[in-house]
């Protein structure tokens, strides 16, 4: 087969191929369209990585505690977000939630998958959460209990700081899960990289081309944030405790 | 404020609408399932191998699998099936091939974990004992590798009939899309989603509510 890597300098619209492959002054190329759909993955994975941590980091504590009540809205927020496939979630936030809750009606589309993405892997965040503070022997909850600090302190102060610590590795591959995860916002019209490899494949019939650039892309992404999860790794090591260098 | 009506939903409408996509998903996840896993231990054999033209390609594949988000597996092998074998193929079956393997890679690093959890000490009891290494791993790895493996093999099961649902990319007809094409010709998408979400959700919660009994019972027995 041949390669036609000029396909990425063609215009959008007239199919002509533009000098320098940048459009500018109204014209559009597939560059310039390949790097906003760049963008849009990247906002969309990031938010959404924002809302999983935030929502994650909550219902993964509320597990551990010794309150029935938060322990059971916790189990029943990680099993509901985690048994109904993410594109159905999608549906259900693009479709269904500005239906049933008005005031949702004018919200954009962008928020509502990365509400939808990010709660999903909430729930798989929360379940790192909860491993990870049950892993820390049971003794320095009582400790801390014992040296007169209230629940909230115990957690503050004594289990977070290590428990946190022992979660980035999982956290960093569902950070990379994320940036994956948000090929599906297609489906709802955001004009990310999946889309755009769907459409623009259709126009410009160099499917392997417009393919790789994005597989590329994802590729990129993902591993720019496993880089990012390491180094705050390596940043927060304390010397001497678990994983911890010397 | 939308009033829900499911009144449309009649078996009727379900069979001739929502059946043949539920069919379609049991199907593609168990051939995926089954397919998977045969490969999956083959690719796992290859990458636990001393011979670095067989562990190198598996490792190769398993990482490049992945590290691709399975939207972009589903459309790059929708469009590359049909270049290589010279015709165009439906997108079951384009389904069914991508899924197999696609999953073979996430079953591999399942059976990799599950064959290493073995003590060095019974491969080389069965050398000892004469065995040949097919048989060293046919009779004594493998049995166990699956035994301790399965209910991780089986949790990826649920994922992997989640994610059958991203068929959706190339327009096969499966459950989900059972239920979009219901909701579209009668007009009620929400009541159609609302469903298809807590059909999914029951599927998947039971299952996984059965997982951990098994896993309890194993965890038992061993």
């Amino acid at each position: 087969m041949n390669w036609d890597w000029q396909v990425f300098c063609k215009d959008t619209i007239d199919g002509e191929i533009v000098p320098r492959c940048f459009g500018g002054a109204g014209d559009v190329t597939y560059l310039d369209w390949l790097l906003s759909a760049w963008g849009w993955t990247l906002s969309v994975s990031l938010l959404a990585l924002l809302v999983a941590l935030a929502f994650g980091a909550i219902m993964g504590i509320l597990r551990t505690t010794p309150n029935r009540g938060l322990v059971f809205l916790g189990n029943a927020w990680t099993e509901l977000f985690r048994n109904i496939p993410l594109l159905v979630q999608i549906f259900l936030w693009y479709h269904v939630v500005p239906s049933l809750i008005p005031p949702l009606r004018g919200v954009p589309s962008f928020i509502l998958v990365v509400l939808g993405l990010g709660l999903f892997t909430s729930a798989r965040i929360s379940e790192q959460v909860k491993a990870g503070i049950q892993s820390l022997p049971r003794g320095q909850r009582m400790a801390g209990l014992a040296m007169g600090f209230t629940l909230p302190q115990t957690y503050r102060y004594v289990l977070l700081p290590m428990a946190f610590r022992i979660v980035i590795p999982p956290l960093t591959s569902e950070a990379m899960n994320i940036v994956k995860n948000s090929a599906v916002a297609f489906a709802v019209s955001i004009s990310e990289l999946t889309l755009f490899a769907l459409q623009a494949q259709e126009e410009t019939a160099r499917g392997i081309e417009v393919y790789l650039a994005v597989t590329g892309l994802y590729f990129i992404s993902a591993f720019v944030l496993n880089r990012v999860f390491h180094f705050v790794e390596s940043r927060v090591r304390v010397p001497g405790m678990i994983g911890g260098g010397h | 404020m939308l009033t829900l009506d499911f009144a449309f939903l009649t078996p009727q409408v379900v069979s001739s609408y929502v059946l043949k996509g539920f069919a379609f998903s049991l199907q593609l996840t168990l051939v995926a399932m089954l397919g998977g896993i045969a490969l999956g231990t083959v690719l796992a054999l290859m990458r636990l191998s001393s011979k670095p033209w067989l562990a190198l390609p598996a490792a190769g594949y398993v990482n490049t699998m992945r590290s691709i988000p399975l939207v972009m597996v589903i459309l790059w092998f929708f469009l590359l099936i049909p270049l290589i074998i010279g015709r165009p193929l439906g997108a079951e079956m384009s389904a069914v091939i991508t899924f197999t393997l696609f999953e073979a890679a996430y079953y591999s690093e399942i059976m990799r974990a599950g064959i290493q959890s073995i003590p060095k000490g019974q491969v080389a009891a069965g050398y000892a004992l004469g065995m040949r290494y097919g048989q060293t791993m046919r009779l004594i790895v493998l049995p166990q590798a699956f035994r301790n493996m399965l209910p991780v093999l089986l949790t990826q099961t649920i994922i992997l009939f989640q994610d059958t649902s991203l068929v959706y990319a190339i327009g096969a007809y499966d459950l989900l899309k059972g239920f979009e094409v219901a909701g579209k010709n009668f007009n009620r998408p929400v009541e159609t989603y609302l469903v298809a979400a807590v059909l999914y959700f029951v599927i998947c919660f039971s299952l996984s509510m059965l997982v951990r009994k098994l896993q309890q019972r194993i965890a038992i027995v061993r």
